[in-house]
């Protein structure tokens, strides 16, 4: 029996969309050859590949601009976020 | 490499950092675990960051109680699933505050008892959650809140805990270091710890983009120069056998990676702080040296 603390269920942090604080937005090019090298690097789990290219999830990602800059291909350029 | 190869149990919409080290490795760290896996986090930026209320961002059960007592509530956890009989990785992710300090005595005593989990520091080399304060893992020279440079400082006096050989000392089954800008060794570590049984130790050194003072894209960068200039060597020890150390052909000057950070950026503009970076090189070095790097 549980005295004290408590219980939540997981994986809930979704709800919690992270892509507002983005000032850099980052756009993959056609060049990129789906590596995943960007996938494994990025902190915010919002980069997955999708028919050997990575697509990035815009509800989520802070733009940190880590994928662009590791990217071997150069493939990943940061553009400023315009609403 | 299929989607569902690439298993993802760190879900986004966590609030850390922009450009989080310490969110890479964890991200890292549970790949190769997989689902059926029992986290236990000390206090710490990950913890925060993870686990506001009802917006908890694991998909593995994970538990947290306290800063010092990680290692002690992971021993609970290994009791009560062996008095279940049921089986799971058990991982406790603590930071280095968590371990080298405030954690230090009960991890000393979950190697002497010899129990089964396996213990991964994430080495961001301050107390980052709390507004960067100093702690036994940061470097010498380094400038944080409570080690400020001036007239009569130029940064932590001390040197940084070597906290690896204290693991080893323990007579511990499996020690390794490692560094989120080598994923793959990253991961090959944690799965070779999981299949060892007994008490394991895994340091994952994170640079941190706020504590540190650099641009948030960099933060792999950072990692990398780190273990390039010799400052963080990468080896893995495990009992009985020889030490596997990651051998580095173009050692890079220690001014390439001082020259990045805000932490150090007071070396550069006194002269009389020449001795503390050739110092530093030094440490780097005796590294290279004593490890054959």
């Amino acid at each position: 029996m549980l005295t004290e603390g408590a219980v939540c269920e997981g994986g809930k942090s979704r709800l919690n969309k992270t892509g507002n604080w983005r000032t850099m937005r980052p756009e993959v090019a056609d060049t990129c050859n789906g590596c995943g090298l960007c996938e494994l690097f990025c902190p915010d789990s919002s980069i997955y590949l999708q028919e050997k290219r990575a697509v990035i999830d815009y509800d989520y990602c802070k733009g940190c601009g880590i994928c662009a800059r590791e990217c071997p291909k150069g493939a990943i350029e940061m553009k400023e976020e315009r609403k | 490499m299929a989607t569902e190869a690439r298993l993802n149990l760190l879900a986004p919409g966590h609030r850390a950092c922009p450009g989080c080290g310490a969110a890479i490795a964890l991200r890292l760290i549970l790949r190769p675990l997989g689902k059926e896996t029992i986290v236990v986090s000390a206090t710490g930026c990950v913890e925060t960051f993870t686990s506001p209320y009802g917006q908890s961002a694991w998909d593995v059960p994970w538990m947290h109680s306290l800063f010092e007592n990680s290692a002690a509530i992971a021993t609970g956890v290994q009791a009560a699933l062996e008095a279940l009989g049921e089986q799971a990785n058990l991982v406790v992710i603590s930071g280095d505050g968590g371990t080298f300090d405030i954690g230090f005595g009960a991890l000393s005593g979950m190697f002497e008892r010899k129990d089964n989990i396996t213990y991964i520091c994430y080495d961001n080399e301050a107390y980052m959650n709390t507004g960067v304060q100093r702690s036994g893992s940061t470097p010498h020279a380094a400038v944080t809140t409570t080690t400020p440079s001036g007239s009569h400082s130029y940064g932590k006096l001390e040197y940084k805990k070597d906290m690896p050989a204290i693991a080893m000392a323990h007579d511990a089954e499996y020690v390794a270091t490692t560094s989120i800008a080598y994923p793959q060794d990253l991961m090959r570590k944690v799965k070779k710890a999981n299949e060892i049984y007994g008490p394991k130790y895994i340091q994952v050194h994170t640079p941190c983009c706020i504590g540190w003072g650099f641009d948030p894209s960099e933060t792999i960068e950072l990692g990398r120069l780190a273990v390039e200039t010799c400052l963080v060597p990468i080896f893995e020890k495990e009992k009985g056998k020889p030490m596997v150390v990651k051998k580095i052909a173009n050692k890079k000057p220690i001014t390439d990676y001082l020259k990045k950070q805000n932490r150090f950026k007071h070396l550069f503009k006194e002269e009389e702080r020449d001795a503390v970076i050739k110092e530093l090189q030094q440490i780097c070095d005796d590294n290279a040296r004593r490890f054959g790097i």
